[in-house]
């Protein structure tokens, strides 16, 4: 009996995966383009070669920052969808810096790592104290925070920062050499950013798991009313919060400019903020859980762009597929949960 | 500025509004209910595209809109399926499904971009366009601009002068008592949750028929925030949201004429841009601080009691929870 419903556990947990997978399926023979073929350029596209694998790693990094730092906020029960400005809040800083100070690597790297998180963490910060002490919701705050982030960085790349022959969309001129991240060989991937990556993922489970503000930050979370009445000081936890998301934002924005890009551009961003909160949920607010997800969204998000190169199809797929596991995950886990309810409903029903 | 341009653009103002004003009066009406469809900037983009992809198909702007109105419905059902029977959080529910759709309308949307397509005819109504001033305004445009005015009527009167719209208001204030005078509160909620997903598709298909016509990559750009926006800023009330989105529509307007003036020739376009979402953080900060509060406090109570009921409405009672049946 114990096996069997353990299978049966191990099923249902797969059942989001298969679903979202059915439905891509779906799309896919809706617009006449053959499903097994797209799924294997999409493998091929992200794990053929070391140089694809490596640049499924780095394109972690952003994902697992910005899920781990959702996680957080999360915890705290605020939906910080204002990820994506405090990406390009950092993204400006270290770009500043990058840009302005003439220094050997090290300093300006660093430099460059810390400005991008204070950036973020700033723009997060309004979006806190929006919240907190302008009482607009923090969906709301977060947005428009994040279509004003987009327009300053547009603004920069066109005025102030623009190149000697005329600004576009590709942004600002190359860093120089000192602000690049130094890479693995020929590879695409900064070993100092996934070491970066992987000690938020250790921060925050320490911080979540191991201490009195993580605890208070859940109660929040659990429920606002109980934990203010308990007298956790709701204002400052929340403001914590929001900035340390942002920080870890900030400081992917700050490795996109440094280690992917070597310049500022405008769509730096990418959706890393949008994708991070999909991996936050995923992992339902554990940031242990965040990278092996971000994997997952990595690998996708590397691999579909050859749906455009091969087949003609629009990369967003990629997209389709990450957003209906997690719709899947939901319904899946809402159905587990009503046939939970029904039975019990049933047993008292012979109880009695 | 003489007379004639006056006209012009107002009425040009009407016209563009018309996306704005079906999205958030459907986001009204099934936030009276009590659900949050926060979907709706996906929504749009969707059923903008959908509407689009089949008026080319099918060389008909009837079945267009009619397609459009279909994928919001649809979407709609999606979010009342997950919130009110599994209990799944709304706004999470709401927020995959707009990441969801945004990705689904770039895909399939691929095959349509910058085609030129059928739109909506233009129909001024007989007579009344010929009014002065009011006619050209108000009655010479086409059949979508005119059926999103008809929406805050109806929406108005149903919800506060017929007996169904009572209901409806008592399963969004308080569901358990709705419950408890024998009001089938989740089969209501899913009805005007998936009437207000229509709306929704309406002003996707608007976007793509009447005024932006055709699709293109993020043809619809952040206006499903601006309209879930507008309905907190107009209290759940269809007057004051349809108020809300003309005045969004008057601002933006201003924007571009003043991008248009050579004074402002140096200003980057970027700010007016985002000057819109900028526009709706301080709109929310200003309904919702104290700031106001203390305003108000200086003027006669009576006045103030007046002014803060006409600017500020309360939420439905039961909105975002799912109604447990005890």
């Amino acid at each position: 009996m114990n096996g069997k419903s353990r299978l049966i556990n191990i099923l249902l947990s797969l059942a989001p995966i298969l679903l979202a997978l059915l439905f891509t399926t779906l799309i896919l023979i809706a617009v006449g383009a053959p499903p097994w073929e797209a799924y294997r350029n999409i493998l091929s596209g992200a794990f053929e070669s070391p140089e694809k694998i490596a640049d499924v790693v780095a394109a972690c990094v952003p994902l697992i920052l910005c899920g781990v730092g959702m996680s957080i906020t999360f915890t705290a029960g605020q939906w910080n969808v204002g990820v994506e400005g405090q990406i390009i809040l950092g993204a400006v800083f270290a770009t500043w810096v990058a840009r302005s100070l003439p220094w050997p690597q090290v300093p300006v790297l660093t430099l460059m790592v810390l400005a991008g998180m204070l950036g973020g963490a700033l723009w997060g910060m309004a979006a806190g104290l929006l919240k907190v002490y302008g009482k607009v919701h923090e969906i709301f705050g977060g947005l428009g925070l994040n279509y004003v982030a987009q327009g300053l960085a547009i603004w920069l790349i066109f005025n102030p920062w623009k190149p000697a022959d005329g600004a576009t969309m590709s942004g600002t001129d190359p860093f120089p050499d000192p602000a690049w991240m130094p890479r693995l060989g020929n590879l695409r991937v900064a070993p100092l950013a996934v070491i970066l990556a992987l000690v938020a993922v250790a921060m925050a489970y320490f911080l979540l798991r191991g201490t009195r503000w993580g605890l208070e930050l859940k109660a929040l979370g659990k429920s606002f009313r109980s934990a203010f009445m308990l007298g956790v000081p709701s204002t400052p936890r929340l403001l914590t919060a929001f900035s340390v998301c942002g920080a870890l934002a900030g400081l992917a924005g700050a490795i996109r400019c440094s280690a992917r890009y070597g310049r500022m551009i405008p769509e730096i961003s990418g959706g890393q903020g949008y994708l991070g909160l999909l991996v936050a949920l995923l992992a339902s607010y554990q940031p242990q859980w965040v990278p092996l997800i971000a994997l997952f969204f990595a690998a996708v998000g590397v691999g579909s762009p050859r749906l455009e190169l091969n087949m003609h199809l629009d990369s967003s797929l990629g997209g389709v597929l990450e957003a209906s596991v997690v719709l899947a995950v939901m319904i899946v886990g809402g159905l587990r949960a009503l046939l939970a309810r029904r039975q019990a409903r049933l047993g008292a029903g012979e109880a009695s | 500025m003489d007379g004639g341009f006056l006209i012009q653009t107002l009425s040009s103002l009407v016209a563009a509004a018309t996306p704005v004003v079906f999205a958030s009066i459907g986001e009204t009406v099934s936030e009276k209910s009590g659900v949050i469809n926060l979907s709706l900037d996906g929504s749009i983009a969707l059923s903008a595209m959908a509407g689009f992809a089949v008026a080319f198909t099918t060389g008909s702007a009837a079945l267009g809109v009619l397609a459009g109105m279909a994928v919001g419905a649809l979407i709609a059902l999606v979010i009342a399926f997950a919130s009110i029977t599994l209990r799944q959080e709304q706004v999470a529910v709401g927020f995959v499904l707009t990441m969801l759709c945004t990705e689904l309308a770039d895909f399939l949307g691929n095959p349509f971009v910058r085609k030129p397509g059928p739109s909506v005819p233009h129909a001024p109504i007989p007579y009344l366009s010929d009014i002065p001033v009011l006619g050209p305004i108000l009655f010479d445009h086409n059949l979508l601009v005119y059926l999103s005015m008809v929406s805050v009527v109806v929406a108005w009167w149903w919800m506060y002068k017929t007996q169904p719209g009572l209901k409806l208001q008592g399963v969004g204030e308080r569901p358990e008592s709705a419950f408890a005078r024998g009001v089938d509160v989740d089969r209501l909620r899913y009805v005007y949750t998936v009437v207000g997903g229509a709306l929704v598709g309406l002003a996707g298909a608007s976007y793509s028929l009447s005024i932006k016509l055709g699709w293109s990559h993020r043809h619809t750009y952040g206006i499903g925030w601006i309209a879930l926006a507008i309905v907190i800023f107009g209290g759940w009330n269809p007057w004051r949201v349809a108020a809300g989105s003309y005045l969004f529509g008057l601002l933006k307007a201003l924007g571009s004429i003043l991008q248009r003036n050579p004074a402002f020739a140096n200003v980057p376009t970027q700010i007016f841009s985002s000057a819109p979402f900028a526009l709706m953080i301080f709109a929310l900060l200003l309904l919702s601080s104290e700031g106001v509060d203390r305003l108000l406090a200086l003027l006669p109570t009576r006045l103030a009691r007046r002014i803060d009921r006409t600017i500020r409405g309360r939420s439905p009672g039961g909105l975002g929870r799912p109604f447990v049946q005890e």
